[in-house]
């Protein structure tokens, strides 16, 4: 399909651009704050046997909620994400998709 | 035999009536689904999709279901069990993936693609050499990490009930076919979300069972492994001796993951872009809290049921989780959980399969050999048959390979998976020079140096093929191949334009971010 006037037209909108560059942003920063603790965590793994075993009271050691804390951090980031989509991304779509007069869903 | 074994009486390697009930009434109630799917299901967009109609909530379960394999159940609460610390390192690899998945690739690939991620990678560029080359990284990648459940269900119940081997991976194979043939993906995500409740609700109850003996208190846990086994169970040791490899590793969990063909897949079930989002957030929710649990479950087996007596049941500790449930919840609760385990194998089977078949019929057939148009019936056609060539192909890859060591084969499929499908379906979505020879070259040198890579490796070079030393040092091959493959993707891009993929790139901004005009 080629873009149509009223395509090009929000293809160039402020808005738009500025919510795609937002999101691109969003993206980013979040895989890259991902791999760094996950491979943090490998690290630690391969060259910090010593903090991983150490004991921090109670009977744990520091790997287990370090551990835990990477799968609950990978959840978190997770929410966070779908959160702001839900509120600033949604919104965007759907003023887009009313102004170009089409119904929502397929 | 009880020579070695410690004091320990065993259903374990009994037929289980317990378990046959529940098993029973497993198939009853997933061939029913079938049943009730099959008249639902009658275009190609109900094969493939389901239609598009389950919900963000639903696919979150389905995808959890297809990802939490029996593999990393038994797998990875037997590594713990044994290995301690160690085995963590899976849990939370196998986790991580995900988020990566939401951040890149869902909202794309719902936006831009119809079934398959060779749609996406295709939306640019130049149908046939696309199709040809994705599908080729997609059945690869199915038909490698098929196998390695086939044998998995071979052997496990032969270990679990005293089957003969070639019966349960005959079993496996037939009911899988029925899901996919009559019930599409419809039946497919229905058992999916089926197998996802009773694995989630079967593993909670066993550490419910195992807080009980430790008062609630998970520090008591930890401080009895640490009083049977000493402070090394708590702390990292041989599985990661060399740091690249553990890297590698990780790469390959972390974005084989991203490449899985029947994970993929699953974002094409939901309506839109948004329920696309919102079913990884159920996902990741779901497979963080088992692998959380699956961590505990094998501190609880070493400590309970003991590694001397794991190991004698199987060295790889697969038959940790089992034996726990036995000294927990008797014959009953390992029946109980032999039967979610054959229900996981089967759910995750059906998953790939229907995969493979939509990577041959609609990226092979159509898009190549009937130059993207074809009749829709055709179509379905010819996924039901490759459904029933791939089912044959795994009973008889299953029996070939009984008694063979296939673990490195999950290994592999997440490292093609990682290095042939990842890279060019990242590329295409992200980058807008990106070209057809660079998407072939990319895939083509991802399929081809992992496969090699992992046969000149310890896993298979020493440990499979018995050779003295390997002649690639690594275990794992992520690190090089999915190197390889992003470079052979960008340089052969960078060496001649395709203005026609640049020129669409921009036009369909509309498509990718906003959904409009997806299919």
């Amino acid at each position: 399909m080629s873009p149509s006037s009223e395509h090009r037209r929000i293809l160039d909108d402020p808005e738009f651009r500025s919510l795609v560059l937002t999101r691109d942003r969003l993206s980013t920063a979040l895989t890259v704050v991902m791999l760094a603790v996950y491979f943090g965590f490998i690290a630690l793994v391969a060259w910090g046997r010593g903090v991983i075993g150490a004991d921090i009271g109670g009977g744990f050691t520091a790997g287990v909620p370090i551990g835990i804390g990477v799968i609950l951090f990978s959840i978190i980031l997770t929410a966070l994400y779908v959160r702001w989509a839900n509120v600033r991304y949604d919104a965007l779509v759907d003023r887009v998709r009313r102004d170009l007069g089409e119904g929502h869903g397929s | 035999m009880a020579a070695e074994t410690p004091a320990f009486e065993t259903a374990i390697g009994r037929t289980n009536a317990v378990a046959v009930c529940f098993f029973i009434a497993f198939v009853v109630a997933t061939l029913g689904i079938t049943w009730w799917a099959a008249r639902r299901s009658r275009t190609a967009r109900d094969f493939y999709a389901a239609g598009r109609k389950i919900s963000g909530f639903q696919n979150g379960l389905a995808l959890a279901g297809d990802y939490m394999s029996a593999a990393s159940f038994l797998g990875i609460a037997g590594m713990v069990a044994l290995r301690g610390y160690d085995g963590l390192i899976y849990s939370v690899g196998f986790l991580v993936g995900w988020p990566i998945i939401l951040f890149l690739i869902a909202e794309p690939l719902r936006n831009l693609g119809k079934y398959t991620f060779a749609d996406v990678v295709a939306f640019r560029l130049h149908r046939a050499p696309i199709r040809a080359a994705a599908a080729l990284g997609a059945l690869f990648t199915v038909l490698i990490y098929l196998i390695a459940q086939m044998v998995g269900a071979g052997t496990l119940f032969s270990l679990l009930f005293g089957l003969p081997y070639s019966w349960a991976v005959i079993g496996v194979g037939v009911l899988m076919m029925a899901y996919v043939l009559w019930g599409g993906m419809l039946a497919t995500t229905w058992v999916q979300i089926i197998k996802a409740v009773l694995l989630i609700g079967g593993a909670t109850l066993l550490v419910v069972l195992i807080l009980v003996r430790f008062s609630f208190d998970p520090a008591r846990l930890i401080t009895a492994a640490r009083e049977r086994y000493g402070q090394p169970f708590l702390e990292p040791g041989g599985l990661v001796e060399n740091p690249l490899d553990a890297v590698s590793l990780g790469l390959a969990l972390m974005f084989g993951t991203a490449g899985l063909p029947h994970i993929l897949m699953r974002f094409y079930t939901v309506p839109d872009a948004r329920a696309a989002r919102r079913s990884v957030l159920y996902a990741t929710g779901f497979i963080g809290y088992f692998y959380i649990l699956t961590f505990t479950i094998g501190f609880g087996a070493a400590v309970l049921a003991g590694q001397d007596v794991i190991r004698h049941f199987d060295a790889g500790g697969n038959m940790a989780a089992p034996l726990l449930a036995e000294v927990l919840g008797g014959k009953a609760f390992l029946g109980f959980l032999s039967a979610v385990a054959f229900a996981t194998i089967l759910a995750v089977v059906a998953g790939l399969t229907l995969a493979g078949a939509s990577a041959f019929s609609h990226d092979l057939f159509v898009g190549v050999v009937r130059k993207g148009h074809s009749a829709e019936g055709d179509e379905v056609f010819v996924a039901k048959l490759a459904t029933v060539a791939l089912g044959v192909l795994a009973i008889g890859f299953g029996i070939l390979f009984q008694g063979q060591n296939v673990a490195f084969m999950v290994g592999l499929a997440f490292a093609v998976a990682a290095s042939a499908n990842f890279p060019a379906l990242l590329l295409s979505i992200l980058w807008r020079r990106f070209t057809t020879a660079g998407a072939v070259a990319s895939i083509l040198s991802g399929v081809v140096l992992s496969s090699v890579l992992i046969l000149l490796s310890p896993t298979v070079w020493v440990e499979v093929l018995k050779r003295p030393v390997a002649i690639f040092p690594l275990k794992n091959p992520a690190v090089f191949s999915m190197a390889a493959s992003f470079a052979a993707g960008i340089l052969v891009s960078l060496l001649k334009r395709e203005p026609e993929a640049e020129m669409k790139f921009e036009d369909e901004k509309l498509r990718t971010y906003l959904g409009i005009g997806a299919d």
